[in-house]
């Protein structure tokens, strides 16, 4: 028995058949993507959770906004742990196996986490959805990334950016539908979180599990019909470099620097766009415009992962990060200016462009590395890759927090106190745009040989 | 190896995208319908 239900879950069971189309994949990868992408609505739980015993409000002994706030940080910390030290195993061991751990991962962290709340025991809920939810976002999403860019060798940028534009719209369902289940539950007596993860854990894993049962694998010498070739090209490589042998060339920490910046620049705007843009435009944006603000570049997050990567399909992988860097220097520049000018629909399209340029980031860089390492280890490469995401969730917002602190304490006015902070991203499009430049091709002694042996043996 | 020969039906497509496209629809829709105060 157990070793029929390996047999199920080994890559060699996932080999198509002929006849599967390979339009099955995506929404495969959407299952999990979908329910993964929920990390970024973890915050409607924040105020319930922080009134579960005082009910109508805080009490002594209620958890405190601070501590709650740990929860995400400490799941968002086990995604990069997560995707960095599973990328092999999620690479050699097929997209099924990894689809179901991750599923059984974000399922129980949210169980674990039901328990925490009804014996109110916050470490509980940091065990739950912080490490294990955080292990289940970090193989979720790397497990679907090498399977669909092996289906659409073609279109690799399209084929992960429908995947990573599920991970931004996951809120979007997320949101409404933990706010309505909490309605449900709640009583005069009682705050229905405990309920609501129980009842978002079994329908995850339900979806998710429905991914991981369609999924499939091409079979080795697969190729899509009519499917010809790129010419020989020295930015996309038929080569394959082993996993820990792309760490030691310049291309992967090149193409680090390049992300860490891109997401650098999103992701402190994205967590304070309410506070930046009523305080920029006093008066003129109110904190319910401040809301239809967020949701807005929240759309066009969502949909700037699927326009920017298919985009990259034609421009090619550096070009388009070209644009993300020369775009957001402009952007970025401008933004002061619209501020000083009064001009909040200015305000707003550049700050949309920039989050969708943030989203693109996400979903183009699968691409890229499939472009300098090949596609054998593509998925536990951006593994490795994501660390530049954690990275950037500590500088982005520590840019733009602690500069707008410090020029509101020595008297800058509140509508000018982010504008340094705005030349200081322009600056680190710069950067971007110098370390893309150095991006070449990998040297030839990094690629795998043809028997599959790596490189470097001593590295596997 | 799966054992299945017969070749993916348009409606299993169907399905498999309904299944993930129309709760994503029904949050986008919304979501846009939030972000239309910005403009009022």
């Amino acid at each position: 028995m157990a070793t029929q239900a390996e047999n199920w879950f080994s890559r060699s069971r996932t080999v198509a058949r002929p006849g599967y189309s390979r339009w099955m994949v995506p929404p495969a990868a959407l299952c999990v993507h979908l329910c993964i992408g929920q990390a970024y609505a973890y915050s409607v739980f924040n105020l319930p959770m922080t009134k579960l015993i005082g009910i109508t409000e805080s009490a002594p002994g209620d958890w405190k906004l601070t501590e709650l706030g740990w929860i995400f940080s400490i799941a968002i910390f086990f995604l990069g742990v997560a995707s960095a030290v599973f990328g092999r195993w999620v690479e050699e061991g097929g997209p099924r196996k990894a689809m179901f751990t991750a599923a059984c991962c974000w399922a129980g962290g949210f169980l674990i986490s039901a328990v925490g709340v009804a014996t109110h025991s916050l470490w509980l809920i940091y065990l739950g959805y912080g490490v294990l939810g955080g292990i289940a976002l970090g193989i979720g999403y790397i497990s679907p990334v090498s399977t669909l860019i092996k289906w659409f060798p073609d279109r690799p940028g399209m084929a992960t950016g429908m995947a990573i534009m599920g991970f931004g719209g996951g809120a979007f369902i997320a949101s409404p539908l933990s706010v309505w289940l909490m309605r449900q539950f709640t009583t005069e007596t009682h705050i229905g979180v405990m309920e609501t993860f129980v009842v978002l854990g079994v329908v995850y894993f339900i979806f998710m599990i429905v991914g991981s049962i369609i999924v499939r694998v091409p079979p080795d010498d697969w190729k899509p019909e009519g499917y010809v070739a790129p010419k020989a090209n020295k930015l996309i490589s038929s080569n394959n470099v082993y996993v820990y042998d792309a760490l030691k060339t310049p291309q992967f920490w090149l193409i680090w620097v390049v992300l860490c910046v891109n997401t650098t620049a999103g992701i402190g705007v994205l967590g304070q766009a309410s506070a930046m843009s009523q305080e920029m435009f006093p008066g003129h944006i109110t904190p319910v415009a401040a809301a239809g603000l967020v949701g807005l570049m929240s759309l066009f997050n969502m949909g700037g992962r699927f326009a920017w990567a298919t985009t990259s399909d034609y421009l090619g992988r550096r070009n388009t990060y070209f644009v993300f860097m020369t775009l957001g220097f402009i952007l970025y520049c401008l933004v002061p200016l619209t501020g000083a000018a009064g001009s909040v629909a200015g305000f707003a399209i550049c700050f949309c462009i920039i989050i969708s340029m943030y989203g693109g980031g996400f979903s183009t860089v699968p691409a890229y590395l499939r472009d300098m390492f090949g596609t054998r280890y593509v998925g536990a490469i951006h593994g490795l890759l994501l660390t530049a995401w954690s990275a950037a969730g500590i500088f982005g917002p520590v840019l733009v927090n602690y500069i707008r602190e410090y020029n509101v304490t020595h008297n800058v006015a509140k509508a000018d106190a982010y504008n340094t902070t705005m030349y200081i991203m322009a600056g680190l499009f710069v950067l971007g745009f110098v370390c893309n430049f150095f991006v070449k091709a990998v040297n030839e002694r990094y690629h795998m040989r043809v028997d599959g042996a790596v490189a470097s043996p001593a590295a596997a | 190896m799966e054992h299945e020969q017969k070749p993916t039906t348009t409606l299993q497509l169907v399905l498999a995208w309904g299944f993930v496209g129309i709760p994503l629809l029904l949050g986008v829709s919304q979501t846009l319908l939030n972000a239309l105060q910005l403009f009022q």
